[in-house]
């Protein structure tokens, strides 16, 4: 599977990432070679085979309704790089 | 005094008990073994020494209060598990400084045991990396030969273990992470069933994957080390509620009858000559221990290395989104607006490793790709975990290789990603199938490189595989073999 530059470029904005023209053919490159490594899968007849997203039987883990103290505000906050009045503080989102 | 007199754990508490050192003459000891060699191995991201002492004298006093084998030991632990107050950076830029609030389940089990953290050991960044070169702050080096590679991504873990920096390490295996650099180390690395030791406080790579686990000297170690940190935690919701185990009853001599699975695809193309001869003269001691051994099959395990990365990724992708220069980590310079904060702040806070397989993960599970890439994946995740079950049925443990290959030159395989990946074919099919395997020493090739033996079990056969690695390294003493690592040059 042969990725363009386009290509990377749609799913470079779907991860929120950016690259400068030399990463785009590099990163073209490299992952189209490692996406035709994974065609091989395709030999594969996976027919009716159940996809297994987890090897445990994953359920809903439920405790008690219990009110405990939680992480306070200050330790929350305390790695954020910018913070305003006991929040984190972003750039406008809004005009 | 020379380190060799302190080499295990077990070895360390015989001295204490007889009253021929203490706690704070061992720590020292590291401590100073560290200054040596730390500037040429480079394991480590921090080290505690200060604290780690204080510790250690703390030890001393309080003896009399010892309850664990583990009271007084210093470890390393990798820079991916947190501890609270102590800054974890993943061995990423986009972490550095942060410092986290809380502790990890097995942090905590660690130090409820009295043992002693001497330094955060370095990392391929998230623990994406077969080498350790994908570090973001230095690469580590093997303790046999410092331009080689200590394998990745636990590195830094092994380095430290095999070069007498600390008695035992945390590691975690995502694809082979804790048994590749165990293999290129010479020393004895855990990855334990899925569930059976808690991932909270576990910086996440891909959840369905990534597991905890001890890296350790010998076989006795690595049981010490994982009694203390099997077992079910409620702030682990993927956490195995079961009865806890002793691991060090199933340390036995005696394997008589035990019946070891051999895989004749895992012997095929592309394995080392003297990697294959280790590990054939390895079948003889068992043949040699009354061990029967049978073949199996595992037919589609040449398609597990396809539906890792594909899993895996997709996985990362998804964990990774939260670093994005709000809440905590680096904050890029100069930006227009939210989605350019994101964007620059995850394009240069992330390493080049990093973001080849958050852009294969967002690919995967994008519109248009997803059936084709994720689901298969997960459907051939299916057929390799049947293919297990049916060939651990018909055998107790199955031996492999754990590595095609002995530690590999620096920059030998950094430029090509899927040549690097392959070095982990042996390992990956054990995380994606969720069950234990163990790698241990099984001697040395011709330029004096250690071999790895990787011992695959059932869901929760730790039990089988510690018995089966012990008998053999009793048999063999292959784990004795160190590294000439003298000092820093």
């Amino acid at each position: 599977m042969k990725l363009t530059k386009e290509d990377v470029i749609y799913v470079a904005d779907l991860a929120r990432l950016e690259f400068t023209e030399e990463e785009l053919g590099l990163y073209a490159d490299q992952l189209s070679a490692i996406l035709d490594y994974e065609e091989k899968l395709n030999e594969l007849d996976t027919t009716n085979v159940v996809p297994t997203a987890h090897v445990l039987p994953v359920n809903n883990v439920l405790r008690e309704d219990v009110v405990k103290p939680s992480l306070d505000r200050e330790k929350a906050l305390m790695n954020a790089p910018s913070q305003d009045q006991g929040c984190f503080s972003v750039p406008n989102v809004l005009e | 005094m020379k380190m060799t007199k302190y080499r295990t754990i077990h070895e360390i508490k015989a001295l204490i008990e007889k009253g021929e050192t203490t706690y704070e003459e061992v720590m020292g000891a590291y401590i100073n073994r560290i200054d040596q060699v730390e500037g040429t191995v480079d394991s480590f991201l921090q080290v505690l020494k200060e604290e780690a002492l204080n510790q250690a004298k703390a030890a001393d006093e309080n003896k009399d209060d010892k309850t664990s084998p583990l009271f007084g030991i210093p470890y390393g632990l990798k820079d991916n598990i947190c501890m609270e107050g102590v800054e974890t950076t993943c061995a990423s830029k986009i972490l550095t400084g942060f410092i986290p609030p809380y502790s990890a389940t097995v942090a905590e089990d660690l130090k409820n045991s009295g043992a002693v953290v001497l330094g955060k050991a370095n990392m391929d960044e998230f623990a994406m990396g077969s080498s350790n070169e994908n570090s973001s702050i230095k690469p580590t080096k093997n303790p046999w030969d410092p331009s080689r590679v200590p394998g990745g991504s636990s590195g830094g873990s092994a380095a430290c273990v095999a070069a007498d920096e600390v008695v035992f390490a945390l590691g975690s295996d995502t694809g082979g992470s804790i048994r590749q650099p165990a293999s290129f180390c010479g020393v004895v690395g855990l990855k334990p069933t899925y569930g059976l030791v808690s991932r909270y406080g576990l910086i996440a790579f891909a959840s369905s994957l990534d597991q905890i686990g001890p890296i350790t000297k010998d076989v006795t170690d690595c049981a010490l080390v994982l009694n203390q940190i099997a077992g079910h935690d409620e702030k682990d919701s993927t956490s195995v509620d079961r009865e806890k185990e002793d691991y060090t009853s199933y340390l036995q001599k005696d394997i008589k009858g035990m019946k070891i699975g051999i895989v004749e695809e895992y012997f095929g193309e592309g394995l080392q000559p003297d990697v294959r001869k280790r590990l054939e003269e390895a079948v003889e001691v068992y043949k040699s221990l009354g061990a029967q051994l049978v073949d199996v099959k595992l037919p589609t395990s040449d398609y597990a290395l396809s539906a890792y990365y594909i899993i895996s990724s997709a996985e990362a992708s998804s964990n990774l989104a939260r670093y994005d220069g709000i809440r905590y980590g680096f904050r890029a310079e100069g930006f227009d607006d939210l989605l350019d904060l994101y964007k620059k702040t995850r394009s240069q806070g992330f390493g080049e490793e990093v973001k080849r397989r958050i852009m294969l993960g967002t690919y995967a599970l994008s519109s248009g790709y997803y059936d084709a890439y994720y689901k298969k994946a997960l459907q051939v995740r299916t057929l390799i975990k049947e293919d297990f079950d049916k060939a651990l049925s018909q055998c107790d443990v199955i031996l492999s290789p754990t590595c095609p290959t002995t530690a590999f030159k620096l920059g030998e395989k950094s430029s090509d990603p899927l040549e690097m990946y392959l070095s982990d074919i042996y390992t990956v099919p054990v995380n994606i199938a969720g069950i234990p395997a163990i790698s241990i020493p099984c001697g040395l090739d011709e330029q004096g490189l250690p071999v790895g033996m990787q011992l695959i079990g059932r869901d929760f056969g730790e039990k089988d595989i510690l018995k089966a690695a012990y008998a053999f390294e009793q048999a063999t003493k292959h784990h004795l073999n160190r590294p000439t690592l003298q000092e820093a040059r």
